[in-house]
């Protein structure tokens, strides 16, 4: 560590956003993560891939302190948002979450209607003053998801009748309407069919213009399409962390090899 | 393991036809259609009973529903009830239902000669086992409140005595009287007769549901509207108190209550508390809301206290179920936009459960408005229910009886008189249950959404 020589690091450093040192995750007396150290930039979207239980999803819940809702874990090291320590009791996690935005792996729309389901967050946050301002948070917030097309004449219909792919780019609107600056997604289009994927992947990519995204994904194809970083977790260990093309054309270590290739996983 | 079954199977199925079955196969249809047929066999069962049970209690109830009346006009003689002709209030008050027995029963014989009726019962005194004796009663209440009546002919339909009105139902019989003081055999001729003349009908009885209850003597006065009032002011008091205690209680333990052994004896607690007989809450009523905090005796307020403790596990049981069934996604998602704990509930868990609580909390209403034992040692049986409640306030706590309570006490009583009206009560009561059992059905079906 100590010998790198700074000239070989990346010289287009963009800030960083998010910076984890030594996390560990515990649930119960299981060792979920292991001592991860990570650097997530502003702008830029990085993936995390890993077979099923590496800690991945953890690890993601950890930086909105999703993890929180589960009684019996528990997170020790040091997360910093921004440089600051969003583990601190002063933190609110309410207030953490509305800057960190969360799409999870099945969509999960409000039973309540389109408008209804993309107006809340700016509701409970006061973000409009007055219903023409929410109004134009929610057409802005659909027109990002790139679902306002397909919805703009039935906002009033129930969330829950879309399908799954619009489903899912509505619950993208949604946490794109209270303006947060970093967009964690849980393997968001496992539940889609590749058009729907597709658009996803295009809308995330759109997003990295305003966000810092986080994306967990299965297909390794996906996560080589719309990241610019990735990490490779394994067994709680994260084994390899750098550029995408980086990752995936001349991995340094064995085991991310393994998987790439499709050998372990 | 699967390798050889298949091989099996693959061996018989080279034998026969795909559209024989082969010995396996019928055995498994055969186990179907004898499982089908246990099925319809325990729903045919339970579908007899019930036809049953409503049947009996139609047959033995509906009579309640109907009374005897005698159609008479009563000449009102201001010699008996006006002596000094002043038409004082206070004078005319002064005359007891004595004075007013005689008034009727010489209108009764009135009818004998008008319809010429052949009957050897030619006293006045003669007519008065076929009046309730509660109709001199209804004669003087007119009277009072209309003192200007006094000397005119009046038109009045009273209640007839219980025995004729069972032996124009049919309950009693000329076999039955003959060792009964109350009727004799040539009175019951006379019924007859006056039934043929129209002087005595049976017609819909109001006052069954709308009235008190009467004394032992005059069964065929007694109603069950001041026990339904009662009833319904404890379902009241059950209402406000069980409903926001139940659902604040079980959604602080199912949302916000860390997980521990002390939450854990709770929840157990409270199983085991829907499982506790409802007399021992009687008991416990007894002790805290009357010896211990001296609040009135057969009150509807204390009945309420005591049906909310039984109450509050099934709706505290009932409403974490529902906030359970709720998928954690929705809370997820809400907690993902950044709303609080209390938001999440609120705004989105709440309304889903919504459906279920308001189920669960009719089903636990029904439960308590049909409890009869812990009523019973609060005092609410044994109670006579003859007054309604002058005010609303005096409704919770004057004392008063209860729809099942006022059921229990008929059923005890010796005239068979109060067997018909105690079937009659639970005709009302079944009906009121009923009533609840659709008002939930129609709430769940409103408030039902999908997710």
């Amino acid at each position: 560590m100590y010998d790198t020589p700074i000239l070989e690091k990346p010289v287009d450093q963009k800030d960083i956003k998010f910076a984890a040192r030594g996390v560990q995750v515990y649930y119960g007396d299981n060792h979920a993560i292991k001592d991860v150290d990570v650097d997530l930039e502003d702008k830029t979207v990085t993936a995390f891939i890993g077979p099923s239980g590496c800690g991945k999803s953890t690890f993601l819940r950890c930086l909105n302190r999703m993890n929180d809702t589960i009684d019996v874990c528990r997170v020790e090291g040091d997360i910093q948002l921004d440089g600051e320590d969003i583990y601190d009791k002063r933190v609110d996690p309410v207030q953490l979450r509305a800057k960190v935005g969360m799409v999870f792996q099945k969509p999960n729309p409000f039973p309540k209607s389109i408008y209804d389901n993309v107006a809340y967050g700016p509701r409970i946050h006061g973000l409009a003053g007055n219903k023409a301002e929410l109004d134009e948070i929610v057409e802005k917030s659909l027109r990002r998801a790139a679902i306002w097309g397909e919805v703009k004449d039935r906002l009033d219909a129930p969330g829950t009748g879309l399908s799954g792919g619009q489903q899912q780019r509505l619950c993208i609107a949604r946490a794109v309407a209270t303006e947060p600056e970093v967009l964690l997604m849980d393997e968001p289009c496992s539940a889609l069919d590749p058009i729907a994927t597709a658009q996803v992947e295009e809308l995330i990519d759109e997003l990295r213009e305003n966000y810092s995204v986080v994306i967990v994904t299965h297909s390794m194809q996906q996560a080589a399409r719309v990241s610019q970083k990735t990490a490779f977790f394994h067994l709680g260990n994260l084994v390899e962390f750098g550029e995408t093309s980086h990752i995936f054309t001349n991995p340094t270590d064995e085991r991310t090899e393994s998987y790439i290739t499709g050998r372990i996983g | 393991m699967t390798d050889a079954t298949f091989s099996d199977g693959g061996a018989k199925a080279q034998g026969g036809s795909l559209t024989a079955q082969d010995d396996r196969t019928r055995r498994r249809n055969r186990a179907e259609t004898r499982f089908k047929a246990y099925g319809i066999a325990a729903i045919c069962t339970g579908l007899f009973f019930l036809v049953v049970l409503v049947t009996s209690i139609l047959y033995n109830g509906v009579g309640a529903f109907q009374q005897s009346f005698v159609n008479v006009s009563v000449y009102l003689d201001p010699a008996k009830l006006d002596k000094n002709g002043a038409r004082n209030i206070e004078d005319i008050k002064k005359v007891s239902t004595f004075g007013y027995a005689p008034l009727i029963q010489n209108a009764l014989l009135e009818e004998v000669a008008k319809n010429s009726i052949d009957t050897p019962l030619e006293k006045a005194k003669d007519m008065k086992n076929l009046l309730s004796a509660s109709a001199a009663a209804e004669v003087r209440d007119y009277v009072i409140a209309n003192p200007d009546m006094i000397g005119e002919t009046v038109d009045f339909r009273l209640l007839a005595s219980s025995r004729v009105d069972g032996y124009l139902k049919g309950r009693v019989s000329r076999e039955s009287v003959a060792d009964d003081k109350n009727i004799s055999v040539e009175q019951l001729d006379l019924t007859d007769q006056f039934r043929d003349a129209g002087v005595i009908s049976k017609s819909f009885n109001m006052a069954f549901i709308t009235g008190s209850d009467a004394s032992e003597s005059r069964p065929e006065s007694a109603g069950i509207g001041v026990s339904m009032l009662g009833s319904f002011f404890m379902m009241l008091v059950v209402l406000v108190l069980s409903l926001p205690i139940g659902v604040a209680a079980s959604i602080y333990l199912e949302e916000f209550a860390p997980k521990n052994r002390f939450t854990d004896l709770i929840e157990v607690n409270i199983s085991n508390l829907a499982a506790v007989p409802s007399i021992v809450f009687g008991i416990l009523g007894l002790a805290a809301f009357i010896q211990f905090m001296h609040l009135p005796q057969s009150a509807p307020l204390v009945g309420g206290l005591v049906l909310t403790l039984m109450t509050l596990p099934t709706i505290i049981i009932s409403t974490r179920a529902s906030l359970k069934s709720v998928p954690p996604s929705i809370r997820d998602a809400a907690l993902g936009v950044g709303a609080s704990k209390m938001q999440s509930v609120f705004h989105h868990v709440l309304p889903l459960a919504m459906p279920g609580i308001l189920t669960g909390t009719i089903i636990g209403l029904a439960q308590a408005l049909g409890e009869t034992a812990p009523l019973l040692l609060i005092g609410m049986v044994g109670y006579i229910a003859t007054n309604y409640p002058d005010s609303v306030a005096s409704g919770f706590v004057d004392p008063n009886s209860a729809i099942p309570a006022q059921i229990y006490q008929w059923a005890t009583r010796a005239d068979p008189a109060f067997y018909e009206r105690a079937w009659g009560g639970i005709i009302v009561l079944l009906v009121f249950l009923l009533t609840m059992n659709i008002i939930a059905i129609l709430l769940r079906r409103k408030f039902e959404r999908r997710w």
